[in-house]
Order: C-alpha cells, then sequence, then structure tokens
C-alpha cells in the first residue's frame, strides 16, 4: 500500500518537478554586473569539472548541468561568498572530481603536490655527476 | 574484391615485417652476410605493401562502399570528397593502419638511402623496426581488420563525427603519427647502436635527421590541433591540460629533449648514455600516447574505440616494447662510456639543463595525467587534475627553461666564463626588465606567470637573434639560422599565452536582431539570423558586422549547425583576426522571446600562439635542410677524396 502511494506521488509530483525544472538557471550565460565578482566566478568556472561532459570545465560547456552550476557559481559569488567556499561547498557535494584543482591537504592527493619538489631534486642530484669539476680560474 | 586485396596486401606485409626481423636477428647472431644483405629489399619490399594495402582502403572510402563495415561505420556517401578522404584515418583501425603504414615507408626510406651508419648498426636497426611493426600487424590483423565486410549491406554509412569534418582536423592525426613514427624510427636507431655497442657522433649524426623530422610533425599537429580545438569547440580555450592533449605534449618534450641531447652527442661526443635514454622514453611516450587515446582509457573526443580488448592489445605491445628496450638499455648501459666532459658553464651545460628540465616538466605532465587513473584503479575514488595544477607545477619550470634557451646559444663548448655570459646577455636582461616594469606600472590583474612570461618573451625574443651578432650572415649555417627562428617561435608563443590568459575580454548576451553588443572597442551590430544549408548538414546563421574602433566594417557569420548523419550540433564560431588580436563570436541557443544567445570574446594577441608554434616548426625545417646538405656535401668530398686515391 505504502509503494502503491509512493508511486501515485511520484506520478503526481512529475509535472510540478517538470515545472521547477522549466525556467532556466538565471546566471547561467549571464554575467554578473560588478566585474570583480565576474572574474572571480569565471576563474572558478574555468576550474570546475562538467560532470556530464567529456573533460570540460563548467564555463565551456554547452550542457544543462553546467549552466545550473554556472548560475550557482555565480549567485554564491554576488552573495557575498568567496570562491573558495563555493568550491569546497560544491567538492561537498560532488567530491573532488568536480575540481579540477586537487587539494594539497588531502589523504590521496598530496603526492601531487610533492612530486615536483622530488623530480627537481632528483634531477639536481642527477646533473651533479655530471660536470667536470672547474680547474680554478684561467 | 578491393578490400580482399587489401587484406592481402597487409597480410603479405606482415610476413615480410617477420622476414625482415629474421633476417636482421640470424644475420647479427650467426655474422652472415648474405641475410644482412638481403635485408634492405625486403625492408622496401614490405614497405610498398602496406602502402599498397593503406591506398585501397583510402580507395574503399573515396567510393563508399558500403559493404566495408569501417567504411559504414566512419562514412556516409553525403560527404565532401575532403572527408571521406579523411575518415580513412579518422577512426581506430585506419589511423592504426596509416601508423603501420609510415613505419614501413621509414624502414623502406632507411633501407634506401642510409648511408652513414655501419652496415651492422643499420642491419639492427631496420630488425628493430620490423620487431616493432609486426606488434601493429599482429593489432590490425586479429583485432582491427579494417577490412572486414559487412552484410546484408546498409543502404548508407553512419558518417563521421561531425567535430572532426573541418579540414584542420583531416590532417591533424596523420602529423602526428608522422611524429610518433619518426621517434620510432629513433628508438630503432638507439636499439640498432645498443645491440652493436656503436653509440657515438656518427650515430647520432644517421638519428638526427629522423628526430628532427618527428619534432616537426609533432610541433605541427599540436599547434594543429591547439588552434582546431580553439575554434571548433567554441569555448575559446587553446589548451585544457586535457589528457588527450598531454598525451601529444609528452613525446613533444620527451622530443625536444632528444633533440638537443643528440646534438651534443653528434657534434662533442658526450651525453652518449643519456641520448639512448631519451630515445627509449620519446619511444614510449608516443607509445603511451597512443594507448591513452586509442584504448579509450579515457573517455573524451578522441576516444573512438571504447573497447577493452584493444586496450589490452595495446597495453601489452606497450610492456613488451619499452619493457624490452629498458631491459636492453640496463644491460648495455654499463659498457656505454658517458663520452666528453664539461664544465658546468658551457652549451652542454646549458643543454643539460635543458634535458633536464624537460625531463621534470615530461614526468610532472605524466604524473597529473595518469595519477587520477592510478587513483581510481586503486581506491575507486575520482578524482581531477586540471589547469590550475599544470600550470602552477610547470609553468615555472617551463619559464626557467625558456631562460636558459636564451643563454644556451650564447655559450661556448665545453667551458665558458659566466662574466662573458653576462656581459652577451645584458641587453636582453634589460629589455625583460624594462617590460616587466611597464607591465607593472600600466596594467592589472596580470597573474604573476603570466606577467614573468611576458617579460621574459619580449627579452628572449631579442636574444634569439644574438647568436648572430657579429657574425657574418652570409657563411652562418641555415641550421644556425633553423636554431634561431626556432627559439624566436618560443618566445612568440609564450608572449600569446601570456596575453591571451592576461587581457582576454568576455562578454555574454542574450540578444535579438538589430541590438549592439560592445566589447573593447569592438562594436556588434546583430542584424538577422537567417537558415542555410551545406552539404550534410543545415544551420542557423547569425548576420552581423564587427567594428574595430572607426576601422572598416567586417561582416561576421556564427553558425550553430545540425548534421542529420549524426543528429549532432556542433557551433562554428566567427573569427576575425586584426594584427593585434582576434575577435571571437558563438551563436548560441535561441529563447522564446526570439533572443539570442551571443558570446563574444576580444583576445588580443592570440594568434601569437599558433604563430609562434609554426615559427618554431619552421626552424626545425630550416635546421633540416641545413644538416641534409651539409652531409650530402660531406659525403660527397668523401667519395671525391677516395675516388683521388
Amino acid at each position: 500500500m505504502k509503494r502503491f502511494l509512493a508511486l501515485v506521488i511520484l506520478c503526481l509530483s512529475v509535472p510540478i518537478a517538470a515545472q521547477t525544472g522549466l525556467p532556466p538557471a538565471p546566471y547561467a550565460d549571464r554575467q554578473l554586473d560588478d566585474p570583480g565578482q565576474e572574474a572571480a566566478a569565471r576563474d572558478l568556472m574555468e576550474e570546475l569539472r562538467c560532470l556530464k561532459c567529456q573533460s570540460q570545465s563548467i564555463a565551456d560547456s554547452n550542457a544543462p548541468m553546467a549552466g545550473d552550476m554556472r548560475s550557482q557559481v555565480r549567485e554564491r559569488i554576488a552573495a557575498g561568498e568567496t570562491p573558495e567556499a563555493v568550491r569546497s561547498w560544491l567538492i561537498e557535494r560532488y567530491g573532488n572530481w568536480v575540481s579540477y584543482d586537487p587539494p594539497i591537504a588531502s589523504a590521496i592527493t598530496w603526492p601531487l603536490w610533492i612530486a615536483p619538489i622530488i623530480l627537481l631534486f632528483a634531477a639536481l642530484l642527477l646533473a651533479r655527476g655530471r660536470f667536470r669539476k672547474s680547474k680554478g680560474s684561467e | 574484391m578491393i578490400a580482399e586485396t587489401g587484406l592481402i596486401a597487409l597480410w603479405l606485409a606482415a610476413a615480410l615485417a617477420l622476414l625482415q626481423f629474421a633476417l636482421g636477428a640470424i644475420g647479427l647472431r650467426a655474422e652472415r652476410d648474405d641475410y644482412s644483405a638481403a635485408i634492405r629489399p625486403v625492408a622496401v619490399a614490405q614497405g610498398l605493401f602496406v602502402s599498397l594495402s593503406f591506398l585501397l582502403l583510402i580507395w574503399l572510402f573515396l567510393r563508399s562502399d558500403m559493404s566495408v563495415r569501417l567504411v559504414v561505420m566512419n562514412s556516409a556517401s553525403v560527404k565532401p570528397l575532403l572527408y571521406k578522404f579523411a575518415g580513412t584515418w579518422g577512426n581506430h583501425e585506419g589511423s592504426m593502419l596509416l601508423w603501420v603504414t609510415v613505419m614501413g615507408l621509414a624502414g623502406a626510406f632507411i633501407a634506401l638511402f642510409e648511408r652513414s651508419l655501419k652496415k651492422r648498426t643499420l642491419v639492427a636497426t631496420l630488425a628493430a623496426q620490423a620487431f616493432i611493426s609486426l606488434g601493429f600487424y599482429a593489432f590490425l590483423l586479429v583485432s582491427s581488420n579494417p577490412f572486414e565486410r559487412m552484410f546484408p549491406v546498409p543502404a548508407d554509412g553512419q558518417g563521421l563525427n561531425p567535430l572532426l569534418q573541418d579540414p584542420g582536423l583531416a590532417f591533424h592525426p596523420p602529423t602526428l603519427y608522422f611524429g610518433y613514427v619518426g621517434l620510432s624510427v629513433a628508438f630503432s636507431f638507439a636499439v640498432g647502436a645498443m645491440i652493436t655497442r656503436d653509440v657515438g657522433a656518427a650515430f647520432a649524426k644517421a638519428m638526427r635527421p629522423w628526430v628532427l623530422g618527428a619534432w616537426i610533425f609533432l610541433t605541427l599537429g599540436i599547434t594543429a590541433g591547439s588552434y582546431w580545438a580553439y575554434y571548433e569547440l567554441g569555448w575559446g580555450g587553446w589548451w585544457f591540460w586535457d589528457p588527450v592533449e598531454n598525451a601529444s605534449l609528452m613525446p613533444w618534450l620527451a622530443a625536444t629533449a632528444l633533440l638537443h641531447s643528440v646534438t651534443v652527442l653528434a657534434t662533442r661526443d658526450g651525453l652518449r648514455a643519456w641520448t639512448l635514454m631519451l630515445a627509449v622514453v620519446a619511444f614510449s611516450m608516443s607509445m603511451i600516447g597512443t594507448f591513452l587515446v586509442r584504448s579509450g582509457i579515457l573517455t573524451s573526443v578522441h576516444a573512438f574505440a571504447v573497447d577493452p580488448e584493444r586496450g589490452s592489445f595495446i597495453l601489452a605491445l606497450l610492456v613488451i616494447y619499452i619493457g624490452g628496450a629498458m631491459a636492453l638499455f640496463a644491460l648495455r648501459v654499463g659498457t656505454v662510456k658517458e663520452g666528453s666532459r664539461f664544465e658546468l658553464i658551457s652549451r652542454e651545460g646549458a643543454l643539460v639543463a635543458n634535458n633536464l628540465l624537460l625531463s621534470v616538466i615530461l614526468a610532472l605532465v605524466f604524473i597529473g595525467t595518469l595519477y587520477p587513473l592510478l587513483v581510481e584503479a586503486v581506491t575507486g575514488e575520482k578524482l581531477s587534475v586540471g589547469p590550475p595544477y599544470f600550470n602552477l607545477a610547470t609553468g615555472p619550470l617551463a619559464l626557467l627553461l625558456v631562460a636558459v634557451m636564451a643563454a644556451g646559444p650564447l655559450l661556448r663548448w665545453r667551458r665558458d666564463n659566466p662574466k662573458t655570459l653576462l656581459n652577451r646577455i645584458s641587453i636582453p636582461i634589460l629589455i625583460t626588465a624594462a617590460a616587466l616594469f611597464a607591465l607593472a606600472l600600466f596594467t592589472t590583474g596580470m597573474s604573476v606567470l603570466a606577467l614573468l612570461g611576458l617579460g621574459l618573451a619580449a627579452g628572449v625574443a631579442v636574444a634569439s637573434f644574438a647568436p648572430l651578432w657579429k657574425r657574418n650572415l652570409r657563411r652562418t649555417p641555415l641550421h644556425t639560422y633553423g636554431m634561431i627562428v626556432a627559439h624566436f617561435g618560443i618566445a612568440v608563443a609564450l608572449a600569446g599565452m601570456a596575453c591571451e590568459s592576461s587581457f582576454t575580454e568576455e562578454m555574454l548576451v542574450a540578444a535579438k536582431p538589430g541590438d549592439e553588443i560592445v566589447v573593447n572597442k569592438w562594436r556588434l551590430e546583430f542584424e538577422a539570423i537567417e537558415p542555410v544549408a551545406g552539404p550534410n548538414w543545415t544551420a542557423l546563421e547569425g548576420r552581423m558586422t564587427a567594428q574595430y574602433g572607426d576601422g572598416v566594417l567586417h561582416e561576421i557569420k556564427p553558425q550553430n549547425r545540425m548534421f542529420a548523419a549524426a543528429q549532432t550540433q556542433t557551433s562554428e564560431a566567427a573569427l576575425l583576426t586584426r594584427w593585434n588580436g582576434q575577435l571571437y563570436v558563438v551563436l548560441g541557443d535561441g529563447d522564446s522571446q526570439g533572443r539570442w544567445q551571443v558570446r563574444v570574446w576580444w583576445k588580443p594577441f592570440v594568434p601569437l600562439i599558433w604563430l609562434g608554434g609554426i615559427l618554431v616548426a619552421l626552424g626545425g625545417f630550416l635546421a633540416m635542410i641545413g644538416r641534409l646538405r651539409r652531409g650530402y656535401k660531406q659525403r660527397k668530398h668523401m667519395e671525391f677524396a677516395e675516388a683521388m686515391l
């Protein structure tokens, strides 16, 4: 019975859900009036992955979901949130997958950030053996 | 019949490759000169048969023979001829056949024209080349037969991915493949030289044209790919550190390092082991690039084959080739002397710095590209590594590399004095300082990396011409001009990149016909929307005029295209190029009130990015001509001297 009720409710709710989906996200393709805020939003959007696409940022994607996310980002930035706060909010919802900027303080991604230092050190070590010692000044 | 003939030719070519490998292996081991002598004609025959096979596949595509599965899946009878032609390699099987064809032709070319290499090394090289080809033949014949028939014969084909129906992209994959194959030849040379323990200046001189050629093609391929992504995908970006882009960048980085170290080996007989190692790495990178793109492990525009069987096949080839080469390297590296030594401040020193920096950058791109795959395989967690990581991790190193690039050519071989270097490079340093000062004063909001990049580009552009200082311009060898043009090209591209990332202005509007859009000094008049039709698509076209300041009125027509065969929509951006930048206009979707989403960018100096890339390739081309001419002259001289004796 419960199941049946749930089904009925689900059926009834479809038109409403469809309606809430109807008005397009207001800031999907509309820039913020404040150029500083728009630039901040733009920079952040370029670092967020469009979850429905193949390797595109939400700034570059035509997918409806990317449009919704753009709108979310712009609205939150306009409301005074910092880009990092918006990013964390999205990571909380979608996981690290959504951000192209792997965090340094994470059990999984820290090796990425250590790599440049280790590699440079290894390169210097490798180079040291190659050179002949200078025979002093002439 | 054509398809069957093509398949037979492919089998014959594969058999010849097997013969070529066996002749070489036995000839070297048993010291049989007759076996070694037979390897050249076999290599030429292999090249001819595999080319025949490829030409027949092209013929099938041009005829739109819908009884062949590959044609059905990737072509349609109503399609411009160019894309029928390009469709031959715009798919998995065709591109693999193209690869092995170029490889076979390269082998034939070596067999016919290579004269300076020791005979045993040449035989070992051709055997190694045949061994690599064999893997690809097996791959084609076992799991990806391009000539497979289809029954019942369908009425028409399914068409080529509309994004790939673009003149730029028609020639982008073959360009990259030429580069990959060139690196495979360099690799075969390295293997040959390791087997016969013949690593020296003569070997380096024989290998260099192949490295240089591969590098020119890779440079052109990456430049074209970047420009294609920029104007065809309609998002105005030119590089996204996408795994597929990285797959083409990694071989280029390795080839760039190899090109510079092989010069040290050819000129000074130094860096022997290092050069061999780089040849192995460069080929490995092109194999890994092919694996990443072809296996479908990265699901992206380029992954035509989402098929695990093929992926594991390429992976197995990868392991055999790279593992084998590394093992050979490990076995033989002890017997390879590093060659002549040099001091830190010397031309060699700068080239070592170049090699190390390129290698570190390469390793970082490699890690950043593969780490997410590794994490996902081990923990199941998905993560993204993109521009913020790559820019920060490799950007500073790249700038350092560019600085070394400016100083290197001004240094003397073996040993130089730091003070005289500082003297020679004082003007470029002053120019960089002045540029940085001016930029800091007159611009706002530039990132540190872009600021340094633009400042450095100004100095390096001047410094790249410094090797001509006080030299007789007519007697300066052509390859020196090549180096100058290539280095100047790097500075030009760097300036373009810095400008694009700093000064781009964007405007998004929902506009009705009659509206005006203003970006920077551009004024756009949106006049009308009209339907238009092409050979295999229909489109809505925006009619607009654009005017820069009080300049000429330009007509621009951005389109929104629908491809009937594939049910896909693409946007054709309208581009207007001025000397100081590019206007980029994209027409988006319409809404119920008759407004259209229009996206406009003004990108100052952005074409410099690709102009720089072309200059770099042109420099490589000049160097190639110079080197080949000089080698030819030297050989003529020697033959003349021998004749006189």
